[in-house]
């Protein structure tokens, strides 16, 4: 079956964000990043660049990190998804927004979530990598404050924190 | 940025896919979009339809070695091509373009089909795979074809598949023993466009002498381009230093580079010789 819809339709789209089902409407040329603001008001996820270069939109689509202003919102259809608001749970933060704070891995925190993103993918498939892999792993996020020092510090400790608490077992398929 | 309108279709065969695009004034295959969706932002491109081919049921994704060729589902993802096992054993120089491609972001998301029919010159999978001569199979409204590597990039965007054609699968032949493959890549910033790219592959006999090579280049030409005076050069000689040295010094004589923001001709000019050498090595060290 063909799934389409027209210019000018206003299309129905569900999909699974930290868990729970959305629904929310878009044109077929509105891109994932603004359907997840601006329709599902998770606005966690930021807005740098929109050319696709910046990683500040930067989500995990069924399982990968993707950048969400490079996909259209009807390619989310049906689509499992992970924002920066799906990492802390019960109130506690996640090990890699503990890490981050505490080894001063953000200043304005604008690429943060996508920084954090990119860190978790990283560490689901390689939870101890050495500092050339950790820095190849966010190379697709720009941070205009720290100088990255802080960020491969943070991404480092992070790892030490879930390799500890065993988090780092729901690995990531190919 | 918000791409102008279109209407959008997800079929969920093959079939279907290639009866929108042959129906549809304006249509376009939608793979994954890293490409086409930068250039509708834009506002570059504008079609009227896009037909995303990435929910269909046939498979399109995949790494299978076949009796003589390796063959690749057109949807495959970079980051795949860059850590599948096979083609790091068979064609290392397949995995050394994947790695190189933007970020782990567009790794993910981007395909060698896509890649390819895209057709950037200074893309990296374009000119690796140029270096290995593969079949492209591409399947229209009536029937598939294969078409060979030296017909199917045309010009700069420009490859010969039709519309209403769907690029399946690239069949790339195996390597006989003794044989190496490199691609390497000249930026200034990990994650950019090549300034130079440079892909090798040399078959060697069992004293180490060249029984066939075919150089690549990108981002020096309209297409990637083979440096064939330095592949007739370097056939039957034994591959040391004086002879790939040699060979890279005529590298660059089949190149027409621009100038750009990136680098100006004389530079690529420069580097092809620099790049070639570097990549020649690789393989040779990898022949066995
Ligand atoms: C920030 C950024 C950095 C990048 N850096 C690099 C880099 O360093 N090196 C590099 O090589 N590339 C780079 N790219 C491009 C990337 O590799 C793309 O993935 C690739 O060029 C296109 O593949 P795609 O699957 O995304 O195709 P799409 O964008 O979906 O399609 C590209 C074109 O090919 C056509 N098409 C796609 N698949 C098929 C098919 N099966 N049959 C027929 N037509 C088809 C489409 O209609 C379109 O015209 C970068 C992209 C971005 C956004
Ligand atoms: S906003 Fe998506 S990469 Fe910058
Ligand atoms: S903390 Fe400001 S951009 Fe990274």
């Amino acid at each position: 079956m063909v799934r389409s819809s027209l210019k000018d339709e206003i299309v129905q789209i569900t999909c699974r964000v930290n868990g729970k089902t959305y629904q929310g409407a878009a044109e077929p040329r509105t891109l994932l990043v603004y359907f997840l603001r601006d329709e599902l008001n998770l606005t966690g996820t930021h807005v740098g660049c929109d050319t696709g270069h910046c990683g500040a939109c930067t989500i995990l689509m069924d399982g990968k990190t993707v950048k969400s202003c490079m996909l259209l919102a009807v390619q989310a259809q049906d689509a499992d998804i992970t924002t920066v608001e799906g990492l802390a749970k019960d109130n506690k933060l996640h090990p890699i927004q503990e890490a981050f704070w505490e080894n001063h891995g953000l200043q304005c925190g604008y690429c943060t979530p996508g920084m954090l993103m990119s860190s978790l993918f990283l560490l689901q498939r390689n939870p101890d990598p050495t500092e050339e892999e950790i820095r190849r792993g966010i190379e697709g996020n720009l941070c205009r404050c720290t100088g990255y020092v802080n960020i491969v510090k943070s991404v480092k400790a992070a790892g030490e924190k879930m390799r500890e608490s065993g988090k780092a077992s729901g690995k990531i398929s190919k | 940025m918000t791409p102008k309108k279109f209407d959008y279709y997800a079929p969920t065969s093959l079939r279907e896919a290639i009866k929108i695009l042959h129906t549809k004034d304006d249509a376009k295959v939608l793979a994954g979009g890293q490409s086409l969706l930068a250039l509708m932002k834009l506002r570059l491109a504008t079609p009227s339809v896009l037909v995303d081919i990435t929910r269909i049921n046939d498979d399109l994704s995949f790494v299978k070695r076949g009796k003589d060729s390796l063959i690749l589902g057109s949807l495959t993802p970079h980051d795949v091509i860059e850590r599948n096992e096979t083609i790091k054993k068979l064609f290392p120089i397949l995995a050394d373009a994947a790695s190189k491609i933007g970020d782990q972001q567009i790794r993910n998301r981007g395909t060698v089909g896509g890649s390819c029919c895209h057709a950037d010159p200074a893309a990296d999978l374009p000119t690796a795979m140029t270096a290995l001569d593969p079949l492209f199979v591409v399947r229209g409204p009536k029937r598939e074809r294969s078409i060979p590597c030296a017909k199917f990039f045309v010009d700069t965007f420009t490859t010969s598949v039709s519309k209403d054609e769907i690029l399946t699968e690239i069949r790339i032949p195996l390597l006989p023993r003794n044989s190496g493959s490199a691609y390497i890549k000249h930026s200034r910033r990990e994650g950019d466009f090549a300034i130079v790219g440079v892909g090798a592959a040399v078959i060697l006999d069992s004293k180490g002498v060249c029984k066939d090579v075919r150089i690549s280049l990108g981002a020096v030409a309209p297409t990637p381009i083979r440096a064939k005076s330095s592949e007739k050069y370097l056939k039957g000689k034994k591959l040391n230093e004086s002879a790939i040295g040699e060979a890279a010094e005529k590298a660059n004589e089949e190149a027409d580079p621009p100038s750009d923001m990136h680098g100006s001709r004389e530079y690529r000019l420069a580097m092809i010789k620099v790049f070639t050498r570097r990549t020649l090595n690789l393989a040779v060290s990898r022949a066995k």
